[in-house]
C-alpha cells in the first residue's frame, strides 16, 4: 500500500483550563490519500476543528498540547517541527480554510494583499507579480471583474464573495492539502451549494486532498469518498461514502443519518425529524467505556466498563463498537 | 484615483466639522470668563490716582460693560481679523506673547507624547504576546506605579536626584540661552530631558496597559489565525496582522488624551518653570489678564481640535472602512 499524503496517528490534543484538562482531541486515527477527499463528521464540540487545526499546529499552546501522537506529512511527524519549519508548509503544502468568512479576512488590507502576502513568499515572486497573480486566483474563484475587485477591501465582499476569496488564497500555492473547516455553514443554502461546487472544481483542476469537516452529512454524501465519523474527541466509525450511508454500523452514526431532514419523507408520513437525545459528554472528565453509552439506545454494560476498539467490518469500514 | 477623491473629501468635511465646534468652545469659554469674578481694570479701582470718572470712561471705552453676547461679538470679529486682543498686564499683544510661549510647549508636549508612544508600543506589544510572562508582569508593575504617581510628585523626585543631588540637569528651564550654536541646542535638550521624562513616562505608562489589551483583543481574532496559517511567520503576523488593527483604539486614546496633557504640562510647566503657554495661563489668571487667559485657553483648545482631527484622519488610514463611509 502506498503511503498516505497525511496520516494522523492516536492524536491527543488537550487543554488545560482551569477546572482539568479538557480532552478535546483523545486519540484519533485518520488518513488521508492524495486526491481524495476525506470527509469528517460529527456534532459541535466532538474535535473536528481542533484536529484540523493541529495538523497546521495553529492551536495556542498553552493552553492546548499536544499529548500524545504523530500527525504525518508525507511520512514525516509534524509535532516535533519548530514553527519556523512549520511556516515553511503552511499554504505551501498544506492550506486551511475556515467556517466564518466574515471574519478570517484582515479588514485593514486589500484582498489582494492579503492573497499577494502568500504568492510573494512561497514562490518568491516580486509584489507586483503577486498581485497579478492575486487577480488571476480571484478570476479562478468566478470572482467577476478580478482586476478591479483585487484592490477591494474585505468589507467590500459578502459573505459568499469572501470564502471564495479565502479558497484563492489558500490555493494559491497549489497546496496538496485542503482542510476546510465547515468552509459553508456561515453561508446560506444557495451559496452552499457553489462553494462546494467550486471546491470540487478545484480539486480537480489542482489535484489536490481535501479534508472535509462539516456536521452536515447531505454534503459528505455529495462530496466526499470516504469520511470519518468522530464523537467526543474519537473516531467511531470510518467507511468509504458508500458504505457509510448504505450500512451505517456505529449507533451515532445512525442517528446522524436519521438526522438529515428529508422533503420527501416527511411529507408523506409527517414524521418528525428524528435528533439523538442528550448531549456529548464532559471531555474534562470522559466516561470510561464508549463515550456515545449514555446516550445509546442499545447501551449494555459491557459499553459502560472499556473503550471498544475499532474493528474491521467490511473493505474500509471500521467501527468502534462492541454490536 | 477614486479612492484619493473619497478620502480628500473625507478630510474636508472633517476639517468643515471643526468650525462649529471651535465656535461651541469660544462661546463656552468666553461666557465662563464673563461670568468669573474679576477684569483686568479691577486694579484700578483700589488705586487712589485713578479718578472714578477716568475709571469709568476706559471701561467705557474697552466696552467692559457691554453685555456679554456684544463682548464675544466685538473678540470674534477682531479674532477673524487676526486680532487676539491686548494684554494690560504686559502691555503687549496677546498673540505676540501666545507665539513668544507656544514653542516650548508644544515641543515638550510634543517630545513626551512622541516618548510615551515609543515606550508603550512596543513594550504593550511584546507584553500582549506573552500574556502572563515575567516580561509582561513587569511591565504591568510599572505601568501601574507609572500612571499612579502624580506628575508633580515625579517631577519633584528626579529635580531632587538629577539637579540638586547629582548637579546633572538644570531645574529652571531657561528661554534666554546666551549660548550659540551646537551648545544652545544642547542646552535645550539638557533643560527638556526632565519635564519630556516626567510627562512621557506618566503617560506612556497609561498607553502601555491600553495597548496590552488592545493588542490581547485582536490577537484572538480569526483573521490572526488565517494569517498564521499563511505560513508568514510569527514576527509578520504580529507587526502586519495584529499591531495595525490594534492601533486604531489606541489612536483614539492619545487623542482624546490630549486635554488630559495639556493640564498636565501645565503643572508640569510650574514645576520646572518651563516658559510655556501653562505658565503663561497661571500668572494672567493670577493677574487677572482676561484676554491672555482667553487667547490662551482658546489655543488650547484649537491644539486639542486639530489633534482629534489628525486622530480622524489616521482612522481613515488605519482603518479603510471609515474612510469608505
Amino acid at each position: 500500500m502506498t503511503e498516505p499524503l497525511l496520516d494522523i496517528r492516536g492524536l491527543k490534543t488537550w487543554f488545560k483550563t482551569d477546572d482539568g484538562m479538557v480532552r478535546a482531541v483523545d486519540g484519533v486515527d485518520l488518513h488521508i490519500d492524495r486526491g481524495e477527499t476525506l470527509g469528517v463528521v460529527g456534532e459541535s464540540g466532538c474535535g473536528k476543528t481542533v484536529t484540523a487545526r493541529s495538523v497546521l499546529k495553529l492551536i495556542d499552546m498553552p493552553p492546548g498540547r499536544f499529548e500524545d501522537g504523530q500527525i504525518l506529512w508525507q511520512g514525516r511527524d509534524l509535532i516535533p517541527l519548530s514553527m519556523e519549519e512549520m511556516d515553511k508548509i503552511r499554504a505551501k503544502e498544506i492550506a486551511i480554510i475556515f467556517q466564518e468568512p466574515m471574519t478570517s479576512l484582515n479588514p485593514v488590507y486589500t484582498v489582494g494583499d492579503q492573497i499577494a502576502e502568500v504568492i510573494e513568499l512561497h514562490q518568491k515572486l516580486s509584489r507586483k507579480q503577486a498581485i497579478a497573480g492575486a487577480a488571476e486566483m480571484l478570476r479562478l474563484v468566478n470572482i467577476p471583474n478580478p482586476q478591479r475587485r483585487v484592490h477591494d477591501y474585505p468589507h467590500q465582499f459578502s459573505g459568499g464573495m469572501r470564502q471564495r476569496v479565502m479558497i484563492a488564497m489558500a490555493l494559491s500555492c497549489q497546496p496538496k492539502l485542503l482542510i476546510a473547516d465547515e468552509p459553508t455553514t456561515a453561508l446560506d443554502v444557495t451559496i452552499q451549494a457553489q462553494i462546494l461546487e467550486l471546491m470540487q472544481e478545484m480539486k480537480e483542476r489542482f489535484g489536490m486532498a481535501i479534508m472535509l469537516i462539516t456536521h452536515a452529512m447531505g454534503v459528505v454524501a455529495e462530496t466526499c469518498q470516504r469520511v470519518t465519523v468522530m464523537y467526543a474527541g474519537k473516531v467511531v466509525e470510518e467507511a468509504p461514502v458508500e458504505a457509510l450511508f448504505g450500512d451505517p454500523r456505529h449507533p451515532y452514526t445512525q442517528g446522524l443519518i436519521r438526522s438529515i431532514p428529508r422533503v420527501d419523507r416527511s411529507a408523506e408520513k409527517k414524521q418528525r425529524l428524528e435528533a439523538i437525545a442528550g448531549t456529548v459528554p464532559n471531555l474534562l472528565d470522559p466516561p470510561p467505556g464508549c463515550r456515545f453509552a449514555a446516550r445509546c439506545k442499545f447501551a449494555m454494560d459491557v459499553c459502560t466498563q472499556a473503550v471498544p476498539p475499532l474493528k474491521e467490518v467490511g473493505p474500509g469500514h471500521f467501527v468502534r463498537c462492541v454490536l | 484615483m477614486q479612492v484619493d477623491r473619497v478620502s480628500r473629501q473625507y478630510v474636508i468635511r472633517k476639517l468643515l466639522i471643526m468650525i462649529p465646534s471651535l465656535l461651541g468652545i469660544s462661546i463656552v469659554l468666553f461666557a465662563l470668563l464673563a461670568l468669573a469674578p474679576g477684569d483686568p481694570f479691577d486694579e484700578l479701582a483700589t488705586n487712589p490716582a485713578v479718578p472714578p470718572e477716568v475709571r469709568a470712561a476706559l471701561r467705557a471705552k474697552f466696552g467692559l460693560d457691554d453685555p456679554i453676547w456684544m463682548r464675544y461679538w466685538h473678540w470674534l470679529i477682531a479674532l477673524l481679523q487676526g486680532d487676539w486682543g491686548f494684554s494690560f498686564v504686559s502691555r503687549m499683544d496677546v498673540s505676540t506673547l501666545i507665539l513668544q510661549r507656544l514653542p516650548v510647549t508644544l515641543v515638550v508636549i510634543g517630545a513626551s507624547q512622541i516618548l510615551a508612544i515609543l515606550i508603550a508600543i512596543p513594550v504593550g506589544v511584546l507584553a500582549a504576546t506573552r500574556p502572563y510572562s515575567l516580561f509582561d508582569q513587569i511591565a504591568n508593575t510599572f505601568a501601574f506605579i507609572g500612571f499612579s504617581l502624580p506628575t508633580f510628585f515625579t517631577g519633584l523626585v528626579l529635580i531632587l536626584i538629577f539637579s540638586i543631588q547629582l548637579d546633572w540637569l538644570p531645574f529652571v528651564y531657561r528661554a534666554d540661552i546666551a549660548a550659540t550654536g551646537w551648545a544652545f541646542y544642547w542646552e535645550h535638550i539638557k533643560q527638556s530631558i526632565m519635564p519630556v521624562t516626567v510627562l512621557g513616562l506618566f503617560q506612556g505608562a497609561a498607553l502601555v496597559r491600553f495597548v496590552r489589551s488592545s493588542v490581547l483583543d485582536v490577537i484572538r481574532l480569526d483573521y490572526v489565525t488565517t494569517a498564521r496559517s499563511k505560513g508568514i511567520g510569527e514576527r509578520k503576523v504580529i507587526t502586519r496582522h495584529v499591531v495595525r488593527t490594534a492601533l486604531i483604539p489606541v489612536v483614539t486614546l492619545v487623542a482624546l488624551q490630549m486635554p488630559i496633557v495639556f493640564s498636565g504640562a501645565i503643572v508640569t510647566e510650574q514645576i520646572f518653570r518651563v516658559p510655556g503657554i501653562g505658565s503663561l495661563l497661571i500668572t494672567s489668571m493670577l493677574s487677572n489678564d482676561t484676554p491672555v487667559v482667553m487667547g490662551v485657553t482658546f489655543v488650547s483648545a484649537c491644539l486639542v481640535v486639530i489633534f482629534n482631527l489628525i486622530a480622524d484622519i489616521l482612522y481613515g488610514w488605519l482603518d479603510p472602512r471609515i474612510a469608505f463611509r
